[in-house]
């Protein structure tokens, strides 16, 4: 039993020993995507969210199988925390035919509609009506699901989210708006964007509940989401999660970083989510220092395997160009 | 047959879909008690209650990506967009959600969805509520999009509309609303990218669209008089486009007349006019092709300027007579 920390009741050890491991995989991926458009392996372009593991992971560990999120332009980590095979992810970003969308959509449509992950998105603030009406289905057919919702700072300045949560709050749906602030909007500072200290303030407006907490720590994290989810699941209404975090690359790949500084990097470097988790794990005597590495490296090689995967799947045929625009 | 009107025929077609599938339901603003701003929801919460009728905030963008979302997750929503100049205000989620959505995840999930909104000019209301914006949903590959002419057709495309899995924009003409027309009481429909010929004649094909097409049946009734036999084509769909019987009402009149009320210039009969430009009707052609349309102007609030923004019967009539003057030279 832990002994340190209160966790939500569903959240066993084994259960933080897979979150552990989650994160690292989610870390390897970026890192190895990253590394991947460096050397101009794969094309177009791409959002990493490298430092932000704990806010994918610790939001999603709470939900039900049956629960929905939708998901960012930002949104590797989303994934994998909703239960994605990182070789379809992997074979998705490689336009490969066995990537979740058959290599049609890339890096920011990645969707698993059937498993709940109703999808990335390239428009800012884009997927926050879509969970409201995922939401909506929810209640209307009684189906007993919650919808989490992420969004980040930048999104919270968008229309679709001020009439998104206003719709949710008045007609009680079972969302949970889950923001990712992690300090930029692309090059724009919150600080600059935003004149409220906290995004979750902005709850007030719609008189629902609004809570921040330290996105680098995953054990704040599940247990502020669980305590919304279990309010959405019981007809109670939406809320809104901060989740402070930081996102260690650029906005994305071609991003010089100049509008911030290395040394605030460093600070934020300093409270890794997965060092922290390990640390926890560790000084609990849930795991040893060498059972943490290697989990670390299994993470590492479920990536470099998924490489392989997709090198090795074909590209999608010009044929299939013209498919699956209308069902 | 019964007679009821355009609008009867629409909330008729909506009522009945609700009685059947418990998985439709409206949303839209001033819906309610209020019926709707041109009364065509009217009495539809009193029999389906205000969970299945369910008024909104003025929330365009909240509202169209509430319907989509719940159309991704097993619900077929019909969206009332309240006018279809709104249409600005929810672009993003029609455009860029709506329709790519399943394309961008490779053919997984759908958007069974129908926005109805009323288009047009006519009533008054000027520039921000009177636009005929279809050609730009037309431009969006993934959209469906419907413009009924009558209320037969209101009615069974809407059914069509309703049992589409795809995302279907459905412009209703506000001046069409108070028209009658024969509708069966029994649900019936009619499918996408069907045109209808609402007149046959030899001399000359009018392809007309919305309110266009009982303009152009006017014209028609009056060119007669003179011995001039029109036919009136109506899509009736958009997207799908029922490419063959225009082409094959061009190949037996030889003239092509292209009439909306929307602005001519990018509109959609440019779209028209070129599928007879490409196909083998081409080669039928004994005039130019003709195209009629609004001004390139913000629709006016003085009726006169109102009604001089867009072709009225008149200007068919001298189109009409513009085309069987001319000739297409023929070079040795």
């Amino acid at each position: 039993m832990i002994k340190t920390v209160k966790l939500p009741p569903q959240i066993t050890e084994e259960k933080l020993v897979n979150l552990f491991k989650e994160m690292w995989l989610i870390r390897f991926f970026d890192e190895k995507v990253d590394e991947f458009f460096a050397k101009g392996m794969i094309h177009g372009t791409t959002h990493l969210c490298v430092g932000q593991e704990a806010s994918a992971s610790g939001a999603c560990a709470v939900l039900e199988d049956r629960d929905k999120i939708t998901s960012t332009h930002r949104g590797h980590g989303h994934c994998i925390a909703k239960g994605a095979e990182v070789n379809r992810m992997m074979a998705e970003l490689f336009g490969r035919t066995t990537g979740y969308c058959k290599g049609k959509g890339g890096s920011m449509h990645i969707a698993d509609v059937d498993k709940g992950n109703l999808g990335a998105n390239g428009i800012v603030g884009g997927g926050i009506p879509l969970a409201v009406g995922a939401g909506l289905t929810s209640k209307m057919k009684e189906e007993g699901y919650v919808v989490l919702c992420f969004f980040g700072d930048g999104a919270s300045n968008e229309g679709s989210f001020h009439e998104a949560i206003n719709l949710a709050s008045i007609w009680d749906l079972p969302v949970v708006f889950i923001c990712e602030n992690n300090q930029y909007g692309m090059s724009g500072p919150v600080k600059e964007m935003v004149n409220v200290e906290n995004i979750a303030d902005r709850a007030a407006a719609y008189g629902i509940p609004g809570k921040v907490v330290d996105g680098n720590d995953i054990i704040d994290v599940m247990n502020e989401v669980n305590e919304a989810v279990e309010r959405a699941r019981n007809g109670k209404g939406p809320s809104i999660i901060e989740a402070k975090t930081y996102r260690w690359k650029g906005h994305s790949k071609s991003d010089a970083k100049k509008y911030r500084t290395r040394e605030e990097e460093k600070e934020w470097r300093e409270k890794d989510p997965i060092g922290r988790l390990r640390k926890l794990l560790i000084d609990e005597g849930i795991l040893t220092e060498e059972k943490a590495d290697q989990l670390k490296q299994e993470a590492k090689k479920e990536v470099e395997d998924s490489v392989e995967f997709a090198k090795k799947s074909p590209e999608p045929s010009i044929d299939t160009l013209m498919e699956d625009i209308y069902a | 047959m019964r007679e009821i009107t355009y609008l009867e025929a629409v909330r008729e077609a909506m009522s009945q879909e609700m009685r059947e599938n418990k998985d439709v339901f409206i949303l839209g603003e001033d819906i309610g008690v209020y019926g709707g701003a041109f009364g065509v929801t009217r009495g539809m919460i009193e029999e389906f209650g205000e969970e299945r009728v369910r008024n909104t905030p003025i929330s365009e963008s909240a509202i169209a990506g509430t319907a989509i979302g719940a159309a991704l997750t097993g619900m077929r929503p019909i969206l009332e967009l309240q006018f279809s100049d709104f249409i600005t205000i929810s672009m993003d989620q029609i455009v860029n959600q709506a329709a790519k959505l399943r394309y961008m995840y490779g053919g997984k999930g759908k958007v069974p969805m129908v926005l109805r909104t009323p288009a047009g000019s006519g009533t008054g209301a000027a520039a921000q509520h009177s636009q005929s914006l279809e050609a730009w949903m037309t431009h969006i590959p993934g959209l469906k999009v419907v413009q009924p002419s009558t209320a037969y057709d209101a009615k069974g495309l809407l059914k069509a509309a309703m049992d589409d899995d795809n995302p279907v924009i459905f412009y209703e003409h506000k001046l069409l609303y108070k028209t009658k027309g024969d509708v069966p009481e029994k649900q019936y429909s009619i499918p996408l990218g069907k045109a209808d010929v609402k007149r046959e004649g030899t001399d000359v094909t009018i392809v007309a669209t919305a309110i266009m097409v009982h303009k152009a049946l006017e014209a028609a009734v009056e060119l007669e008089k003179e011995g001039i036999s029109v036919e009136v084509v109506d899509p009736r769909t958009l997207v799908p486009l029922d490419t063959e019987t225009i082409i094959e009402s061009v190949k037996k009149t030889s003239r092509l007349v292209v009439v909306h009320e929307a602005v001519k210039r990018g509109g959609y009969g440019g779209e028209i006019a070129s599928v007879i430009a490409e196909s083998d009707a081409f080669d039928y052609l004994d005039a130019p092709i003709k195209r009629l349309g609004g001004k390139a102007v913000p629709i006016p609030y003085n009726p006169k300027l109102e009604k001089a923004a867009v072709p009225q019967v008149p200007d068919i009539i001298e189109a009409v007579k513009e085309t069987l003057n001319k000739r297409i030279a023929t070079h040795a």
